[in-house]
């Protein structure tokens, strides 16, 4: 046990030093870094002020209510920021490739994929984090939510197969890169249009939406469903309420997809010359 | 240092401002090309924009159908134009805060821009206006077509309406340059301008009803959206060209645009004179 112990600490501890050196040069520049906790903050902010301007003038959205959206989007960003404190630099992968730097990761003796993940940590989501927890916290106090042992085991679990969700997507995006290079917006499409999704209530998409969102990338399975399955609501038509059980299935399907596409990308790579 | 003839020599303030016209529009005509060049980016733009465009159309419209088939003025037909069109615009209108130039101060290579004998404020304006007109074609007309044929978007075809609300798209789209180039010549000063830039993107979108039109804001909140140039740029271009806003009303939106422009032109044009003076290049 204690030499399995001393292995794992010698094969972390090259991505150890590298990610304690982002860390350092993230913050060493104190007002630039204090400005990006603050925008942080304030994206965040922004997002909830449309879902409350929108909740002004009606009552309910797709069967929720303000109470039942404020889950839905504390769930949904404390799960999207957390997946992209930690994978969220992928997508800076196209970078790479336009400047060839991509092929140094390859002399290392380590894999691309946990190299890329571990070559930084975006401090600066910490403050977008702050905000979903809170926004999930008001939300947890202000609905009616029967507590036992299995909701907060429920709770604990969505978390974490949301945030595994949104970082398969981060990676499944950065796979299909190697084709596309130029284009990388058309995954941001999917990447960020689905953090916008997610706090969304699902059941007002109509079909081509519900087929990208709900089934592709299963993005209504990372709060929306997972509420209506805690909450009792109605739900969606196109899906029965227990589905939000079925968080965890939605990341091992999007991590079959983010591995079988980086696996692709990979073996399509053929070096940036020179 | 004269590296061209300036026009002043041909004399006369006619042929002083036939030359100014001639130099922008070659500025605006290159700047529409480089646009072109880059046909995979505008691809992957257009893709984005139609995935958050059916985004906001479905949540809209649910907000709609929620509030009885009225929300705060927009029916659902109108607000489905409001969706399309802010999405159509997107492309064009610069939300983002970030620029070319801002890189340019940062690195010094702006040094070279202001050896030239021409104006690097209107300079930069008439290449950046030059590249978002052209992702009018690839983003701006494949999503006002879509929403026509798949969302049932309606838009007011009579020449008046469709001509007033071009210059409005028009005016829209200089103004973000303008404004943006403000965020880039602060630069000047502070070097580093990207915190400032991501403030620009936070605030700008919200305010200019990127994702909920702005007239549906609470009075307090909208009569400070309607003391910042924001709305000019989505709001108000959205409102006249889809005849949600119209006749002296729509005159009176796009008088304020111009009003905006104006500003944003004259507070550039004194940040560029001091700006100039206080530029340090670092290195030699």
């Amino acid at each position: 046990m204690a030499d399995l112990d001393h292995g794992l600490a010698a094969r972390w501890r090259p991505y150890r030093a590298v990610l304690s050196s982002r860390v350092r040069a993230q913050t060493s520049y104190r007002g630039s870094f204090a400005l990006d906790l603050a925008s942080s903050v304030l994206i965040g902010l922004v997002e909830l002020a449309e879902i409350w301007v929108l909740y002004r003038s009606v009552d309910a959205l797709g069967g929720l209510d303000l109470a039942a959206v404020l889950l839905v989007f504390g769930i949904a960003d404390t799960a999207f920021s957390t997946a992209d404190l930690f994978v969220g630099h992928v997508d800076t992968l196209p970078r790479y490739l336009r400047a060839g730097t991509l092929d140094v990761f390859y002399l290392r003796p380590q894999p691309l994929l946990a190299q890329l993940v571990t070559s930084e940590i975006s401090l600066r989501r910490v403050t977008r984090i702050g905000v979903g927890l809170t926004a999930l916290a008001v939300g947890l106090a202000v609905n009616d939510i029967a507590w036992s042992p299995l909701v907060v085991a429920f709770l604990v679990v969505v978390l974490l197969a949301s945030t595994l969700t949104f970082a398969g997507s981060f990676v499944a995006a950065a796979g299909v890169q190697f084709f596309l290079v130029d284009a990388s917006e058309m995954t941001n499409a999917v990447v960020y249009g689905g953090r916008y999704a997610a706090t969304q209530p699902a059941s007002v998409w109509g079909k081509p939406l519900v087929a990208l969102f709900g089934f592709a990338v299963p993005i209504a399975f990372t709060a929306y469903l997972p509420v209506v399955a805690l909450l009792g609501l109605p739900g969606a038509e196109w899906l029965p309420s227990w589905l939000g059980w079925l968080a965890p299935l939605a990341a091992v399907w999007t991590w079959a997809v983010a591995l079988l596409a980086w696996r692709t990308g990979v073996r399509h790579y053929q070096g940036g010359g020179g | 240092m004269r590296l061209s003839p300036g026009p002043q020599r041909r004399g006369g303030v006619a042929g002083a401002t036939r030359a100014w016209l001639r130099v922008h529009g070659r500025l605006l005509v290159s700047g529409f090309r480089r646009g072109a060049a880059y046909r995979g980016a505008a691809l992957g733009g257009l893709v984005a924009n139609v995935v958050f465009g059916f985004l906001k159309v479905s949540v809209l419209t649910a907000a709609v159908a929620a509030g009885g088939g009225e929300l705060g003025g927009y029916d659902e037909a109108a607000i489905i134009a409001y969706a399309w069109l802010s999405q159509a615009l997107l492309g064009s209108v610069n939300l983002f805060g970030r620029t070319d130039l801002a890189d340019r101060i940062k690195d010094g290579s702006v040094a070279v821009d202001l050896l030239r004998p021409l104006d690097v404020q209107t300079a930069t304006t008439a290449q950046e206006v030059g590249r978002a007109l052209f992702q009018l074609l690839p983003r701006g007309l494949p999503i006002i077509a879509l929403g026509v044929l798949a969302g049932g978007m309606r838009l007011p075809t009579d020449p008046p309406t469709l001509a007033l609300g071009l210059l409005s798209v028009l005016l829209a789209i200089v103004l973000s340059y303008l404004l943006v180039y403000l965020v880039a010549a602060s630069g000047f000063w502070t070097v580093e301008t990207r915190g400032l830039q991501v403030l620009y993107m936070i605030v700008s979108g919200f305010l200019a009803g990127l994702f909920v039109p702005v007239t549906l804001f609470p009075s307090w909140l909208y009569a400070l959206a309607l003391a910042t140039p924001f709305p000019s740029l989505l709001q108000v271009p959205i409102d006249v060209v889809s005849g949600r806003v119209d006749g002296a009303a729509a005159l009176g939106a796009v008088g304020v645009q111009v009003a905006w422009v104006a500003a944003a032109f004259a507070v550039g044009h004194l940040l560029t004179r001091a700006g100039r003076r206080r530029l340090e290049v670092q290195g030699g």
